[in-house]
């Protein structure tokens, strides 16, 4: 009987396929690779890996601890590599309008009461809700793809991440 | 001849299959072949593959686009009324003016295909399942399996896993780990919830979700923000359609490797070949038709925006053909 392996990628190691084009151009198809964006990414960077209209994913290099961040709408996060822990604040005052899109940075520490926390290794995927604050942090660089609409903090480079020829 | 609500057949033929006819299309089965008449012409397809065709277009309500069962048959959503079609995206076809196209209430053309899968679907074969995992779909008639036919596709109203939406997979509720995924880790995050947040504080396993399901080539819904929907699914063997998009829709490849042949959605020459390694994102541009091969069992994100106002945009020309120029 075969005995499966299941291949998955991290920020060590990565193989990244392509758009081999035959009548066409090979931009059409956005095509980029989530650990290589990651790879080159700040800490906490949020770079869109995916945009339809107002949607994004997003790739994060979760690397020491972030900012404290609001999000207008659920946001879910799927750790893709290493481990990431969301802590929780449900605010005692609203720090982003409820119909605005993407999650901001909260200055300083928000007053409020914690909800929770959330340890989330490769292959989790956590809620993170709306009208809520989150802080993630991770001990060694890790990846989160984050579903989210475009924001503020939305980093689009989509000619330095994208295969072009 | 019958006709039970919109659904008309006929009484089983020699090989125990009941023949139907849609409008100007008349559909019948042999122990191999499914054979497909229309007013200006004929085509034939092996049963299999068409049964597994036929079964995404129902278990999908047709879908976004275009589901071509082969480069001849096919359906396109208008959403609310269906296109069925033969030769109506194959260039040859029209140049011979042997294509034809009908369209049809949703409901009434969902009611005759599914009345062909509960007919034409032996007791023995899972159209969902990966070849190793199922009976034949070859022979004369030999039961049912309603079980297979009647799945509805899973889609949480939030996320799977919280409180009152779609459940968490596991051994005990049917689902255990699939024979390719075995080596898949099954452990739970760390959830630690303060009282009252129940809702809210939460998260899974989603690797280990997707190691459990039991079916292939078949998107369901785990997490929804607003629009958003992330429809993760795990492929083995040959995607049974070719979509032809109307929209933009997007691939992310979370393990193993998937091939895209791309073709142009209206003519099916070839644009492009797509490979996909684990952690690759590509975009499928809105006017194109794809197939895709996985040679091993891997787990795909499919990403779709389910926008009320995309029909609209789709009829008026307006929806973007590429995601983002750069």
């Amino acid at each position: 009987m075969t005995t499966y392996k299941t291949v998955f990628a991290s920020l060590d190691h990565y193989e990244k396929g392509g758009v081999e084009v035959i009548n066409d151009d090979p931009k059409n198809y956005v095509f980029s690779n989530m650990f290589e964006v990651a790879s080159q990414a700040k800490p906490w960077e949020k770079v869109a890996i995916a945009r339809n209209q107002e949607y994004v994913l997003e790739a994060i290099r979760a690397e020491g601890t972030s900012s404290w961040r609001a999000t207008p709408h659920d946001e879910f996060a799927i750790v893709v590599d290493g481990e990431v822990v969301f802590d929780l604040l449900d605010p005692e005052q609203a720090h982003v309008d409820p119909s605005s899109s993407g999650s901001i940075t909260v200055a300083g520490e928000p007053a409020g009461k914690p909800m929770g926390k959330i340890t989330a290794g490769r292959g989790h995927l956590a809620l993170l809700p709306a009208g809520k604050c989150y802080r993630m942090s991770a001990q060694k660089p890790s990846v989160i793809v984050l579903q989210t609409i475009l924001g503020p903090e939305t980093v689009e480079r989509w000619s330095q991440i994208c295969q072009k020829f | 001849m019958t006709n039970t609500s919109t659904v008309v057949s006929e009484a089983p033929n020699e090989h125990g299959y009941r023949p139907f006819t849609l409008g100007g299309f008349r559909f019948e089965r042999d122990e191999h072949f499914v054979h497909v008449q229309w007013p200006t012409g004929r085509h034939v397809a092996a049963a299999e593959p068409f049964l597994k065709a036929l079964m995404r277009d129902v278990a999908w309500n047709f879908f976004y686009g275009t589901v071509n069962f082969d480069s001849v048959i096919g359906t396109l959503n208008h959403y609310g009324n269906v296109d069925l079609f033969a030769g109506r995206f194959n260039e040859e076809y029209r140049k011979a003016e042997l294509d034809h196209s009908e369209n049809f209430p949703h409901d009434d053309i969902k009611a005759t295909f599914q009345a062909m899968l509960d007919d034409w679907v032996n007791e023995d074969f899972d159209p969902f399942a990966a070849p190793m995992e199922t009976g034949s779909a070859y022979g004369e008639k030999s039961g049912s399996n309603a079980p297979a036919v009647t799945r509805t596709r899973i889609a949480a109203k939030r996320m799977v896993g919280l409180p009152n939406d779609e459940p968490l997979r596991s051994d005990e509720s049917g689902y255990p780990v699939n024979r390719a995924f075995a080596d898949v880790d099954q452990t739970e995050p760390k959830v630690e919830v303060n009282a009252g947040y129940e809702n809210e504080v939460s998260a899974f396993n989603f690797f280990a979700y997707l190691s459990r399901s039991d079916v292939t080539w078949n998107p369901s819904v785990v997490s929804v923000c607003r629009d958003s929907l992330l429809c993760p699914t795990t492929e083995e063997f040959i995607l049974p359609i070719i979509h032809g998009n109307d929209r933009v829709e997007w691939f992310v490849q979370l393990s193993d490797e998937i091939i895209w042949e791309v073709e142009d959605r209206e003519t099916g020459k070839p644009r492009a070949k797509v490979v996909m390694k684990a952690g690759d994102c590509a975009a499928m541009p809105a006017d194109i038709r794809h197939q895709g091969y996985s040679p091993k069992r891997s787990m795909l994100l499919v990403w779709e925006n389910n926008s009320a106002e995309l029909p609209g945009q789709i009829a008026r020309g307006e929806a973007p053909t590429v995601p983002v120029t750069f």
